[in-house]
């Protein structure tokens, strides 16, 4: 847990009353990763709208990248990441511009729930990285030149391990060495580190809010 | 010197959480019955009731049925969700726009339609396209369902303020040129990454001599180049629209509102992190031909080759190409097609099925293909009927279903099946967005119009 007067959560004055774990806290993560070398990874890839009806949620690993995954007949299509047990991890590495389209944190859900923590990518689409955020996925940003170290690295040994560490944000592969910063918002930051959602502090400052929507406001 | 986008999101900064995002306030929030079920349980969990219910307005869309709406939903999960949205709304006394009744259609057209979109607003919906509303000089964007339990827990979400970019079309469009075709364009251009993390304000003579169905298609789409959303200060064109509509401001409040709104626009001087401008007279009817709303080309030309592209790019290209069973190089007129899809946020509204109409008139629905007509919403329906629009269709071959996103994302019926080939107004040609396997090519409802009496793509300025 960070102090109330660490550096890296700025001058936020949250309530230290939050208690509520919508996920697990995400400190250091050491794991192989699975590589997806695909780039604009749309949402209705990550789980495709059908799979959207349900109105609790629940099992929608199941159904993570299910037309990639499974064919018609709903037999793995051998050759997709997901279906090569040379591959594991909690960490999803893709291409550019990944989770874009659809805001559905279905996709997100789907992620976490099939065990992924982290994903890697040269670049997140807003919406995304949002929900992942919002979800115990921590989203790492690398340089397309790291990106294609990582699956380099991937190919190189196929349970080649990576570290990423959100306290020091640096995220390394662990056969060279070679290591990268990463960025993250500190107040988003500090939500992930200690599995905390946005909710409870908004509740917090429902004063404030009530006196923001007394205030003179044209639209008010 | 501020931005549009500035002057309204300064405006609802409830809070500035030092080195995190800000709190902002929200003064509409749509809900529909996907992305709202699993915020009101975790609202129930946390014991807490929506906080403004009078500013959330909901209706069913995604995954209604586009026939037989009097009938009980067949599909027993879509049936599930929508009953859930229903209890929900009574539970927590938010207006609810059932199947059927006067005010449901697609979210994004029926709070326009309503007056409920005003200027300077902020608004949010748990669908990506809420980006639609910014048509108005409104701040609007689609948020994830964290976000949905957040303004329904306080009014607020908490966000982290975007860049700015503003894209500037000059110029008049040229004949058979719709706003569809100036996002097309824009999207092949930057990408469908070229806009993230910004926020775009359109500008230039092209964009304000659109009517408000363009700019509300055009905003529309802002989405699909990554942008958080899109907008257009708001002139004369937008106040008249919304002028008379059941949830303007009346009397005194009227001339109130007006006069604010008329002083939402970007000051002279005021700095974009991201400035593009396009000349209107390079754009043509657009069609796209691959799997994301950035492989999009006029519709006279080629399709491009992969010989500049490297490493994943060229097997992502590769593989969008090999989905959509075509070759580079190829040209995109003469390609045999199988559906036409009219209809979504994006393109159904009643000027999309007046253009739509007027172009089949006295022509035949070509016997290869199967067309879906859907209205956005009862309203537009309902215009449609008044206008004898239907008979036009009809005496074409065409036949009016009713309103839902429908063929847009096929979570009801409404599923290309694989392997086939649909000209959709729609707004994503992902794979498998219309049904597993279907291959979807996004363009306007003019050139479906084109596609759909010739049975095959068709330059529609043929036709004009
Ligand atoms: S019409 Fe399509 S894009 Fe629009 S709200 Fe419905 S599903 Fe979303």
């Amino acid at each position: 847990m960070l102090p109330n007067s660490s550096p890296l959560w700025g001058g936020w004055e949250g309530p230290l009353n939050i208690k509520k774990m919508a996920y697990d806290k995400f400190t250091k993560l050491t794991s192989p990763a699975v590589p997806l070398p695909i780039e604009n990874v749309d949402t209705d890839q990550i789980i495709p709208a059908r799979f959207l009806k349900a109105v609790e949620r629940k099992g929608f690993g199941d159904n993570l990248f299910r037309d990639w995954r499974y064919d018609k007949s709903n037999q793995p299509i051998a050759d997709f990441p997901l279906n090569q047990a040379k591959y594991s991890g909690k960490i999803l590495v893709g291409g550019k511009n990944f989770g874009s389209g659809s805001s559905r944190e279905h996709a997100a859900w789907a992620i976490y729930d099939y065990g992924f923590r982290c994903v890697v990518s040269s670049f997140f689409a807003d919406i995304f990285q949002g929900n992942a955020l919002n979800n115990g996925i921590l989203p790492v940003v690398v340089s397309p030149e790291f990106l294609e170290k990582i699956f380099a690295a991937i190919e190189a040994a196929n349970n080649a391990q990576f570290e990423v560490d959100l306290e020091n944000q640096k995220f390394t592969i662990c056969a060279t060495g070679e290591s990268t910063g990463f960025s993250i918002n500190p107040y988003k930051k500090h939500c992930l580190a200690n599995g905390l959602d946005d909710i409870d502090y908004l509740v917090s400052i429902k004063e404030e809010i009530k006196k923001f929507e007394a205030s003179p406001n044209p639209l008010h | 010197m501020k931005t549009l986008f500035d002057k309204i999101w300064d405006s609802h900064v409830v809070k500035q959480v030092e080195g995190g995002p800000s709190v902002l306030y929200i003064d509409r929030h749509f809900i529909h019955e996907v992305t709202s079920p699993v915020a009101f349980l975790g609202l129930e969990k946390r014991g807490l009731k929506v906080l403004r219910p009078a500013q959330t307005i909901a209706t069913p869309d995604h995954n209604v049925p586009t026939i037989n709406q009097n009938l009980s939903i067949k599909d027993e999960l879509s049936r599930n969700q929508v009953e859930m949205l229903k209890k929900n709304c009574v539970n927590h006394g938010i207006v609810y726009h059932g199947l059927g009744t006067e005010g449901h259609g697609v979210v994004h057209i029926i709070g326009p339609e309503m007056g409920i979109t005003q200027p300077g607003m902020t608004i949010v919906c748990g669908d990506s396209h809420t980006s639609t509303h910014g048509a108005f000089g409104a701040i609007a964007f689609g948020i994830g369902t964290s976000e949905v339990e957040m303004v329904f827990a306080s009014q607020c979400i908490m966000q982290p303020k975007p860049k700015k970019m503003r894209i500037t079309i000059n110029g008049t469009l040229s004949k058979g040129v719709t706003a569809k075709d100036i996002a097309l364009y824009i999207i092949s251009k930057i990408s469908t990454s070229g806009g993230t993390g910004h926020f775009i304000e359109y500008a230039g003579s092209a964009i304000t001599s659109l009517t408000m169905e363009g700019r509300m298609t055009l905003c529309n789409l802002s989405i699909e180049s990554g942008a958080r959303g899109g907008m257009i200060a708001p002139d004369d064109t937008t106040i008249n629209y919304v002028k008379g509509r059941q949830f303007a401001p009346k009397g005194a409040d009227w001339d109130k509102a007006v006069a604010y709104w008329k002083t939402l626009k970007t000051d002279e001087g005021a700095v974009f992190d991201t400035e593009l401008v396009f000349d209107a007279a390079d754009i043509e009817p657009m069609i796209t031909y691959g799997t994301n709303p950035g492989m999009g080309i006029g519709v006279s030309k080629s399709i491009p080759t992969s010989q500049s592209l490297t490493g994943t790019d060229k097997l992502t290209y590769e593989k969008a190409l090999k989905y959509m069973g075509y070759n580079e190089g190829e040209q995109m007129i003469g390609k045999s097609i199988d559906y036409v899809f009219v209809g979504s946020c994006t393109n159904g509204r009643i000027e999309d099925f007046r253009a739509f109409a007027d172009f089949v008139k006295g022509k035949k629905k070509a016997d290869n293909v199967t067309a879906w007509i859907v209205p956005g919403s009862q309203a537009v329906e309902k215009q449609i009927r008044a206008e004898g629009l239907v008979e036009i269709l009809e005496a074409a071959g065409f036949e009016l279903r009713q309103p839902g996103c429908s063929a847009c994302l096929a979570m009801n019926d409404d599923k290309i099946p694989e392997g086939k080939y649909s000209v959709s107004t729609s707004n994503r040609n992902f794979e498998g967005r219309q049904g597993p396997g279907a291959r979807t090519l996004l363009a306007s409802p003019l050139t479906a119009a084109a596609a759909a009496v010739t049975g095959k793509i068709t330059d529609p300025r043929e036709f004009l």
